[in-house]
Formats: C-alpha cells, structure tokens, sequence
C-alpha cells in the first residue's frame, strides 16, 4: 500500500515539476509572477480535449501542437501585457496576470462551460503490474514525458547559447544588455517556454486527469510551493521539490487525511519561506 | 571616431549630466576623471544605450547612436566594461567569455578570438571551467575586459577598472590596457584613479557635477593646478 503510494506521489511530483519549471523560469528571467500559470495549464488541457473530440487526435499526438501552441499563448501574453507592465509597481504586475488567470478561467466557462471533462479512450490505458504494484500507464506516460520535458528545458538553459543568455539575462538584465543580449526578446522567450511547459503538463494530464475550468489552480497553487521550496529561479531545484512535493502529498493524504494534504504542503511553504528563503537550490 | 555633443542625461527628471561634449580620434586613449557621483558611469552607460540622453546627440563613425539599444551599438564596435565587473557568476569564465561574442556569428572566429584573448590573460585560459564567481576580484576584472573584448570592439569603454584593487594589480591591470591599445583599440576610460589615468591618457577630461570642466593632453592636466588639488592631494 504504501509503496503503491509512494510511486504514485513520485509520478505526480514529475508533473508538479514541470509546470514548477515554467513558473520558475519565468520567475528567475523576467521577475513577475506568473499567476496565470494554472491557466495556462487548463488551456493546454483544453487543447488537447478538443483535438481528440473533434478531430479524434489522440492526446499523445496533440503533445507537440499543445506544446508550441501554448509557447505562442506565452508569447502573445508577454508581447501584449507584461511588457506594458515590466517597470510598473509590482502591484500592477500581480493584479494583470492574476487578472489574466480569471479572464481565462471565465473564458474557458463561458465557452466551454463548467462540466468536468475526461478523455474517455486515449490511446494509453489501462495499468501496469510489476512487482505487484499496479502502475496506471498514462500516469506513467505523463510522468516520463514531464521527465524528458523538463530534461529538454534544462539542457536548452544550460548547453546552448541562447539559453546562457537567458541565465544572463536572469543574473543581470543590464549586463546582459551590453553583451548585445536583446532582454525583451529573451523575456518573451521565457514567457514561451514557460507557457510550452504549463501546456506540455496540461497535454499530459489531460489523458488521465479531469478538464474544467478551474482545474488550473490547484497546479498553480502546488507550483507556487514547488518553487519556493526548489528556490526561486531554480530549475534543478524545482525538478528536485516537485517530486518532494508530490511524495509528501500523497504521503500525508495517507498518515493524517486526504482532506490534510493541501495543508501540508502549505505548511511546507510556510516552513520553506521562513527558514530558508533561498529556496534548497539557487538560481538555475 | 566618437563625438557627444551637448548631451544631457536625467534619472527621473534629476540631470545628472548638464551639457557634456567631448571627441575620441580612432587610435587614441581618451580618460575622463571625477569624483564619485560626478557622471562618469552615466556618460558610459548613454553611449552603450543603457540610457537616452534628453538632449544632444552621439554619433559613432558617422552615425548618430544616441537612440539606439544597446544590443544595436554593441554591434557597431563598441564595448562597455561595466563598473564593478559584473561578471555572470554562476556561468563558467568561457561561457562568461562566449557570450560577450554574444553578436557575433562566426564559430570560427569566436574560437580564434578566444586563442587570443588567452594569451593575453593566460590565467583565464586555466580557471576556463571554473564559475565566474569563484574568481578572485583582480581575475574578475580581467574576465570583465576579456569578455567585453571577445565582441572585437573598435571602442573599449572602461568604467573604473581598478576600483576595490591592489595597488599591484591596479598597474596589471593598467598594463593591460596598454598592451591592448598597442593591438589598435581605441579606448575610453573613466577613472577615480586620477594619476594614472591620466599618465594614460593621449587626452583627457575632468568631470565635476556633471559638467565637463577641463580638458587637455593628460600631461596637460596632471600640471593644473585644480587636479592637483582635487585629485592629487598636492
Ligand atoms: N539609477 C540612478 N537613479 C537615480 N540617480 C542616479 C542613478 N545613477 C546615478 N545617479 C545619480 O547621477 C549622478 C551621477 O552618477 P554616476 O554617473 O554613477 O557617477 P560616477 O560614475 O561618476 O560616480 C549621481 O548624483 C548619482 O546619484
Ligand atoms: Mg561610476
């Protein structure tokens, strides 16, 4: 039972890493939060659903069009809002993407109403035994894939030369400057690879997952912990909290009370924020 | 090669430099010196484009430049040693190395360029895959130079090179710029460091408040009266 668990949480927590990745990364470039993130998350989930209803592409399949799709939903969200908003208060810069969260939540209502969705036969089903542990498949699925996302992210950051100046970029935005580094394009190619990250999880999700609205939130809310915990701008750290993450959720829903899992996890925010604020990792 | 003409430059409406011109000849060193909060920093960060002067103009080999970014005037040959290094430090000294070369296209090129700048500060060809901040303050600065030359500057701008140095490693560091002047970049440098600077300079200015308030050969102003006064304690 237990162990059965602890693969579950650890699955899960792969995925709480990558949406984790995309916040953070936006975090660690552009210094706004992006609590849109979630939404972003549902966007891709959408996607995804209405590739496989209407034109029967399977989730597995929808994975690289959600992905690039969501990296322009990114884009587009940098080019026509945050830079509007980079030297404003921080105020303004937590009220427009909050603002942008509930403009796509209602969206995502109004359009598509509030019913719960499930894509009910995706390609990958059923379940896995080994060991005499059962595995769901697209869990397994989604959690390699969150795997290898995150991998690509982290290569693209660290081995090429675009991604050392978004690290530059990151460390120091006038530095960067007199490299030749163009900050507003490097800030609008954060925004894209952390919408594609936030829409790769949604694709994957969505073949196990239920669709609404507001699914959103809750993998906002846990990637706000996942970065905190991992240390903000850190995408190993992120990768390294949200399995802590997710082992601790199911772990705790377990030993208290599903109910209690939440709790935890924010207690473990609380925790985090005041004893060390840096997060377990520095920037990147 | 550079000329600012009557520029003046403003944080938040406060100026902090009035009406400032001043000309740098291909091939010449050029110093300006000042005390702290004098407007050294802020004449280097308006020519790289950091900043948009609020009037007057700067052309650079024939072209006004004064509303370009900077990604755009690093380009055109110019190169900002920024003040207090600014190295990235989490990145490796040849990452830090690669991307001051950040414009350039050629992989070729960069690597050759890269040979060179190892000659010239061997000590970065063996850290090469340490991070940057592990690096003491002098191999800092010297990291800060090497990079800012791997984009093949025709102008080097300097701001305060040897601020928070030795005195032995101030004169390396000084020795430096004379070796890369000797290669043919031209170089301006702004220093608190008043005496050599100006034993540096083929011309030089003295910046008080921001306004240009002596000009001449560094010879010229190491015999005046106000710098050796001021600056020299004499
Ligand atoms: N970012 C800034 N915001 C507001 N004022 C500034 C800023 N940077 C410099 N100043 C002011 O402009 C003046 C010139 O500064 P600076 O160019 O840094 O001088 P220096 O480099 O000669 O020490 C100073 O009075 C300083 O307080
Ligand atoms: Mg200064």
């Amino acid at each position: 039972m237990l162990s059965q668990l602890l693969i579950s949480g650890f699955l899960m927590g792969l995925i709480f890493s990558l949406v984790a990745v995309g916040l953070t990364l936006i975090w660690g470039v552009v210094e706004i939060v992006n609590f849109a993130h979630g939404a972003f998350l549902m966007l891709g989930m959408y996607a995804t659903y209405w590739l496989y209803r209407l034109l029967s592409i399977d989730p597995l399949f929808a994975l690289p069009i959600c992905t690039i799709l969501l990296f322009f939903v990114g884009i587009v969200t940098y080019r026509l809002m945050i830079r509007r908003v980079l030297t404003a208060p921080m105020v303004a810069q937590i009220f427009s993407t909050f603002g942008l969260m509930v403009f796509l939540e209602n969206m995502a209502h109004f359009l598509w109403s509030s019913d719960y969705r499930l894509i009910k036969e995706p390609l990958v089903h059923g379940r896995l035994e080994v060991f005499g542990l059962f595995i769901s498949k697209p869990q397994l699925v989604a959690a390699a894939g969150a795997m290898v996302a995150t991998g690509l992210v982290y290569w693209f950051v660290t081995r090429t030369q675009t991604g050392r100046a978004l690290q530059a970029t990151a460390e120091d935005k006038e530095a960067a400057a007199l490299m030749g580094i163009n900050s507003d394009r490097m800030f609008a190619l954060a925004w894209g690879i952390g919408g594609a990250c936030a829409g790769a999880a949604g694709v994957l999700l969505a073949n196990f997952y239920f669709i609404f609205p507001k699914v959103g939130d809750i993998f906002n809310l846990t990637a706000f912990v996942v970065v905190a915990l991992g240390g903000f701008g850190s995408i190993p750290g992120a990768f390294i909290a949200g399995i802590i993450i997710g082992l601790v959720q199911v772990l705790g829903g377990h030993l208290v009370a599903p109910a209690f899992k939440s709790v935890i996890v924010f207690i473990i925010y609380l925790v985090v924020v005041i004893a060390r604020p840096q997060g377990l990792f520095g920037k990147f | 090669m550079l000329r600012v003409d009557r520029i003046r430059v403003c944080y938040d409406d406060i100026p902090a430099l009035h009406e400032v011109s001043f000309e740098i000849e291909e091939g010449q060193i050029v110093s300006i010196v000042g005390s702290n909060g004098a407007g050294k920093s802020t004449i280097l960060k308006t020519i790289s484009g950091l900043l948009h002067p609020v009037a007057g103009q700067i052309e650079f080999a024939g072209t006004r430049i004064d509303r370009s970014p900077p990604y755009e005037i690093v380009r055109m040959g110019i190169a900002h040693v920024p003040e207090g290094r600014r190295i990235f430090s989490r990145l490796s000294v040849v990452e830090n190395l690669y991307l001051g070369a950040y414009t350039r296209k050629s992989d070729e090129e960069k690597a050759e360029t890269l040979e060179q700048i190892f000659r010239l500060f061997p000590i970065l060809e063996e850290r090469r895959n340490q991070r940057a901040g592990t690096l003491s303050g002098g191999e800092q600065q010297m990291l800060a130079i090497a990079r800012a030359l791997m984009s093949r500057p025709k102008l080097l701008m300097l701001d305060e090179p040897s601020l928070g140095l030795m005195p032995i490693l101030v004169s390396k560091v000084f020795d430096t710029l004379k070796q890369i002047h000797e290669e043919g970049i031209t170089i301006l440098l702004v220093e608190q460091n008043v005496r050599e600077a100006l034993e540096l300079a083929d011309r030089a200015y003295v910046l008080m408040t921001g306004n240009i308030v002596l000009q001449g050969t560094g010879e010229e102003l190491l015999e005046t009266d106000l710098v050796r006064q001021a600056y020299l304690g004499m």
